[in-house]
């Protein structure tokens, strides 16, 4: 399509609206904000409010204390992520909205497991937790604790491979992200 | 000084000129400032005839409103003008007392979490927490609800804050690094709608509330004028386009004129300006102008794409984008017989399908002569605003507005109540404009409060009550949609005397029965002085055609 300010119209068979679409994989978003009261329950309202979806959500501060990371996770097959983003930007206390793309960050997730463990039990799982490079944090007769870092699909493997021994409880903090490179996220 | 006398002062740096409020116990410091500040300060009497009222008085000017309520009820009061301003997009800065910071989340007395239950209707909003920064909070809570897409701002604050000492600098900045609407359309974008405009065959613009809001009405006309193109506008931008000009095809959606309608269903390209695609326009969304291709422009990149996908978006301030699309258009110089087959076809839709009603027989008057009455008695020159119901739509349908700024009304939230606070607003911020008021009988009841404000201010309003003993658009719907079965929508026999009522709040009031002698009585009316209630009595079962039944397409009008 031509750009210069020539008389030629433009048919207009050749326009094509692009947007709103569903891309079908999982989008992490992350977002600066102003670290201030409030600015969180904007966030999850909007989502709330909107209909949008969030797998997983984690807060926490940046090297700047007036700001704050939210990073969180939602599905692009259920939600057009433009209009997603577009909303966030009308919250004012929002600064920078980043949809990282798979390839151009890096994404990790902390995960602790409770594992039903007893003596007879202990070599192997210490085995699985040493393939994954978790590392045990607490021991006792009956359980012990495992800490896992890494990709949510990394974890997902470990949660397959503990499972059969006895899982207890788990907790996850949700994925953060940051991008590659001199790039800023 | 005190936190509130600093407020005071911002609000008089700010430009405010009148103030709509009611006090209570958490903001009684804001009230004493009030007390010499010379600032003027309107009393109303429900806090929902005060957020009306300054909605009213920023519709009408194009100025902030500005609102004050107290804590707990006050501001609870306050939640449903908050959000009418959200969805109509019009400029309120709201203030609100909170409770004492030692209170807070303890459910002391008149305690409500005013920020957390306004917090999806507001454009923003801001909890005092250190008095020194009340001045910039005012400051930038003016900034944000007048800039890009308008709105309203909350700003609570707690009652021991609004009494502490503060040192007050003048002309605090602000900073605001999250905000930064986009005003200037991107060329690019121009220049590729003006290409698609001067190839589209049967083009229409859509206007929209946004085009007021942005001051952009001379804009919009020198376009269409030029371009020689329909066009049509939403219930919220009624008067950006004069009614009487003859490319105007009457107003779009649920009950506009089939004209617009089926030129939308029909057109190759759309130009939809400041406007949001709202159900109430598109009818059934996968059949919406099933052959378009869409222009939006839209100050706030959210609306576009978010009901009907953009072929060309163009984010910026419609008086902006639209001076430079028609000088872009200008430049490609299109052959302007190329609509002529389009508009043989508009004005035949035009010519067969007027806004037509079947007039009565005897001396009953019917509502749409009422509303075409009361064009007649005020010259057109009116400062209209309405409560939601079916004489909404007449009013809409029939008084035809010349300019902008002329049509208020709750369009988005449908609020009834909103029209006798919303005239008081107006009238305060248009002394010289004649103010009328067109009600239900349903929904004038629901603020009827604030006619002891109209006597209060000495305001020459003019309340047309269209009486017909039923809140009518619901009963309309009972009748086509329900099988006729009326359910709690008769009010003919419990409403009160209206013209014992205005004189018992020191009115005059006047009720009409005859079509005969309708203008003639109200000229009479409109040279009364003071505020005057008018109890008209039309046709009880009358019905608002044409209609787009919810949820179908445009061509499948009834009426």
């Amino acid at each position: 399509m031509s750009d210069s300010p020539t008389t030629d119209p433009l048919s207009l068979e050749d326009l094509h609206a692009s947007v709103g679409t569903r891309t079908g994989r999982t989008h992490v978003l992350t977002i600066l904000v102003e670290n201030k009261p409030g600015v969180l329950s904007r966030v999850a309202g909007l989502f709330a409010r909107r209909g949008f979806n969030i797998d997983t959500l984690a807060v926490g501060p940046t090297d700047d204390p007036d700001l704050s990371r939210i990073t969180l996770t939602l599905d692009g097959a259920l939600h057009p992520i433009d209009q997603v983003t577009k909303q966030l930007h009308k919250l004012i206390n929002v600064i920078k909205i980043r949809d990282l793309e798979p390839g151009e960050a890096v994404q990790r997730e902390l995960a602790m497991f409770k594992i039903s463990a007893e003596a007879t039990q202990r070599a192997e799982v210490m085995q699985i937790v040493q393939i994954f490079r978790g590392k045990i944090v607490d021991l006792s007769h009956l359980t012990m604790i495992v800490e896992i870092t890494g990709t949510n699909d990394k974890i997902a493997a470990f949660d397959e491979m503990i499972r059969p021994f006895g899982l207890v409880e788990m907790a996850r903090t949700g994925e953060i992200a940051i991008s590659r490179g001199r790039a800023e996220t | 000084m005190r936190a509130v006398d600093a407020l005071m002062e911002c609000l008089k740096a700010e430009g405010v000129e009148v103030v709509f409020g009611l006090p209570g116990g958490a903001n009684l410091p804001t009230y004493d400032a009030f007390y010499d500040a010379g600032i003027r300060h309107v009393l109303v009497r429900h806090e929902a005839g005060g957020g009306h009222a300054a909605e009213g008085y920023a519709k009408a000017t194009g100025r902030v409103g500005v609102c004050f309520g107290t804590s707990g009820p006050g501001a609870t009061n306050l939640v449903t003008p908050i959000c009418d301003a959200m969805m109509d997009s019009v400029p309120v800065v709201f203030f609100t007392g909170q409770v004492r910071t030692d209170l807070l989340g303890t459910d002391g007395f008149q305690e409500a979490d005013t920020m957390g239950m306004t917090l999806p209707m507001v454009k923003h909003s801001i909890m005092i927490q250190d008095p020194q920064d009340l001045p910039r909070a005012v400051h930038e809570a003016f900034h944000i609800a007048s800039t890009g897409r308008p709105g309203p701002v909350l700003v609570d604050i707690p009652v021991d804050l609004s009494k502490a000492d503060i040192e007050y600098i003048p002309g605090g900045e602000i900073n605001l690094p999250g905000y930064q609407p986009t005003t200037e359309g991107n060329q690019r974008q121009i220049r590729l709608a003006a290409k698609a405009l001067a190839h589209a065959k049967r083009p229409i613009i859509y206007a929209g509330g946004g085009v007021i809001n942005a001051e952009a009405s001379a804009e919009l006309i020198a376009l269409t004028r030029y371009g020689n193109f329909p066009i049509t506008a939403t219930l919220m931008g009624l008067g950006a386009y004069p009614a009487d000009d003859p490319q105007w095809v009457g107003m779009l959606g649920m009950h506009g004129t089939r004209a617009a309608n089926y030129g939308m269903d029909e057109a190759d390209l759309i130009v939809a300006a400041g406007a949001r695609f709202d159900d109430r326009i598109t009818g059934k969304l996968d059949e919406f102008a099933p052959n378009a291709k869409f222009i939006h422009i839209d100050i706030d990149p959210a609306e576009i794409s978010k009901n009907v996908p953009a072929h060309i978006p163009i984010v910026g301030d419609a008086k902006n984008v639209l001076s430079r699309l028609l000088g872009e258009y200008r430049a490609l110089d299109p052959d302007a017989s190329r609509l002529d087959d389009w508009w043989e076809k508009v004005n035949g839709w035009k010519d067969k399908y007027p806004l037509a009603y079947e007039d009565s027989e005897d001396s009953e008057i019917k509502p749409q002569f009422m509303i075409q009455a009361l064009h007649e008695a005020t010259g057109g020159n009116a400062i209209v605003t309405s409560d939601v119901g079916q004489h909404q739509m007449w009013t809409a349908q029939h008084y035809g507005f010349p300019e902008p700024r002329r049509w208020i009304n709750s369009g988005g939230l449908g609020t009834m109540g909103f029209g006798l606070p919303a005239a008081i607003g107006a009238q305060i911020g248009c002394p010289d404009t004649p103010v009328i008021v067109v009600a239900g009988d349903g929904s004038i009841q629901m603020n009827s409060q604030e006619f002891a404000t109209c006597v209060q201010e000495k305001l020459p309003i003019k309340v047309f009550i269209m009486n017909n003993g039923y809140l009518g658009m619901v009963r309309q719907w009972q009748e086509l949609f329900w099988d006729h079965r009326y359910s709690q929508v008769d009010l003919q026999d419990h409403s009160p005397d209206w013209v014992k009522l205005a004189e018992a709040y020191g009115m005059q009031g006047v009720q009409l029965t005859k079509k005969e002698s309708l203008i003639g009585d109200m000229k009479r009316i409109m040279d009364m002085d003071g505020p005057v209630l008018v109890d008209v009595r039309v046709t009880r079962e009358e019905n608002t055609y044409p209609m787009i039944p919810s949820g179908e397409p445009a061509r499948n009008m009834v009426g």
